[in-house]
């Protein structure tokens, strides 16, 4: 067979036609990839296919899921019992924890209503399952089992049990892609809890640590720093754990200090996450709680609305309090 | 015919499990070191039946199928095979004669330009540079190139595919 085609594939020169198509492909894939690159089409055509994408995906994490199932199944009595143990534990803790917490939630909500900010401590969150595929980009995304059907959108922070975790960078109808914190792209604004420094954490190249390459250097930053999201840029809402500082040095340039960090969400174990709702407050200054102008005097009837507000407001932020928080144990229990 | 149909399929079904294969994940300690299964598939068709069956049209086919799954930058897969297919089409009388050994190192020099190509589409894209780590892939894959072609060409032969 070979030597039928002889003419047709030379030994060792090829015909020109071969050369020619090849510049033609490789100039359709660049025209591809620009045009991807610049106005983000694989967005809208992977959405348009997810109708076959997402069964393959669904195919390509059953290994994984059968990992899972397997380690289970064949877990012995003991290390299931001592999990047990370990977890009612941790829920007891937990609870005892909550319990005293609420109270000064509350106390906090109100004495933050008579100041007029918007913080919020009540918690809207959907759990997430991890799917188990690798999507290549050097593994610094993962991709959850909820998707448009369920509301996400892009930007939302993931959290696991024990800090932040990455944000939702692309949306399908029934899963989506999140970026982890640890990947080169992502930057997230945060605070060193002891100091109350703000600066921001990169991710790194190896995806296992964060960078925190400007600190000044008269900062005061030792390795043991509890790092918090600051809730700057207002896609991630403050005062979540992100990592904990192990080493600190002069950066390269020697302008700033450099600090590295290690996240505190299991960034490589964790198979269920937590999305969160709306929480992050709005870009930009808050509105202007009292608008200048005249004084009350020449103007009797809105202050008279403006203070039936300040006096309804509380009531129906505490009775809104509740419903919240018990929605949001009502998600984390199950 | 129903011959030709079955080897039709069994062409287009191992296409499709390389795919497959791309996204299932390793271990997080193995994971630089995952083979490139869909460039190898593609290989061992080339050097197998040529131009017959494996065009640059299809590779280019092949790797933007690859990129909507993988979803990093489409045409990038597209561009990558493209260019492994073709110097393997050019090479191939040479290729497949080649003892076992020799072809696995022409397989090695295949996959690390095609990371080479990776790395400068990525620089492009504006993407930072990987760890030292993400080179060991090449290798790994062309370790495994020689089980993969004597088990394919087994399968095939007892299957009496072409």
């Amino acid at each position: 067979m070979p030597l039928a085609r002889e003419e047709s594939s030379p030994l060792f020169a090829g015909t020109a036609a071969g050369t020619l198509r090849l510049i033609f492909y490789l100039a359709l894939a660049m025209v591809l990839m620009v045009l991807d690159h610049r106005n983000g089409w694989l967005l809208r055509l992977r959405y348009a296919s997810a109708i076959v994408v997402e069964p393959v995906y669904r195919l390509a994490a059953l290994p994984v899921d059968g990992m899972r199932a397997l380690s289970v199944a064949f877990a012995d009595r003991r290390t299931l019992t001592e999990q047990n143990q370990r977890l009612r534990e941790d829920l007891l803790l937990a609870n005892a924890k909550l319990n005293r917490l609420s109270a000064v939630a509350q106390q906090n909500e109100r004495l933050k209503e008579l100041l007029d900010t918007q913080h919020s401590l009540d918690l809207r969150v959907q759990m997430a399952r991890v799917i188990g595929v690798d999507l290549g980009a050097y593994r610094y995304r993962m991709l959850i089992n909820l998707g448009a059907r369920d509301g996400v959108k892009a930007g939302q922070p993931v959290i696991d049990a024990h800090g932040v975790m990455g944000q939702v960078v692309d949306v399908l109808p029934t899963s989506s892609v999140v970026m982890l914190v640890t990947d080169p792209d992502h930057a997230l604004p945060v605070m060193i809890e002891r100091t109350g420094l703000r600066t921001i954490a990169y991710g790194s190249r190896n995806g296992e640590q964060l960078t925190l390459p400007m600190i000044p250097i008269a900062a005061d930053v030792r390795p043991g720093d509890k790092l918090l999201t600051s809730g700057l840029g207002g896609r991630f809402p403050e005062g979540f754990p992100v990592g904990e500082v192990r080493t600190v040095g002069p950066s390269q340039t020697g302008m700033f200090l450099e600090a590295h960090a290690q996240p505190s969400a299991d960034i490589d174990r964790s198979d269920e996450v937590l999305l969160l709702h709306d929480l992050a407050e709005p870009v930009g200054p808050p509105p202007l709680a009292h608008p200048a102008g005249p004084p009350a005097s020449d103007a009797p009837p809105p202050p008279s609305s403006a203070a039936m507000a300040r006096v309804t407001l509380p009531a129906g932020a505490s009775s809104a309090v509740k419903p919240a928080s018990a929605q949001s144990a009502g998600a984390v229990k199950p | 015919m129903s011959r030709q149909r079955l080897s039709f399929w069994w062409f287009y079904g191992t296409l499709a499990f390389a795919l497959l294969l791309m996204l299932v994940p390793l271990p997080h300690v193995l994971d630089p070191f995952k083979p490139y299964w869909p460039a190898l598939v593609l290989l061992y068709w080339a050097l197998e039946s040529g131009e017959q069956r494996v065009t640059l049209g299809l590779a280019f086919v092949f790797g933007v199928c690859a990129d909507l799954l993988n979803g990093v930058l489409l045409g990038e897969q597209a561009l990558r095979l493209c260019v492994l297919a073709f110097i393997a089409l050019r090479f191939r009388s040479r290729l497949r004669f080649f003892p076992m050994w020799q072809q696995t190192l022409a397989v090695l020099a295949l996959l690390l330009n095609d990371r080479f190509l990776l790395l400068i589409v990525r620089a492009f894209a504006g993407e930072s540079a990987p760890a030292a780590l993400w080179w060991g892939s090449p290798f790994v894959s062309a370790a495994l190139w020689p089980f993969l072609f004597l088990l394919m060409d087994d399968l095939r032969m007892r299957l009496r595919l072409q």
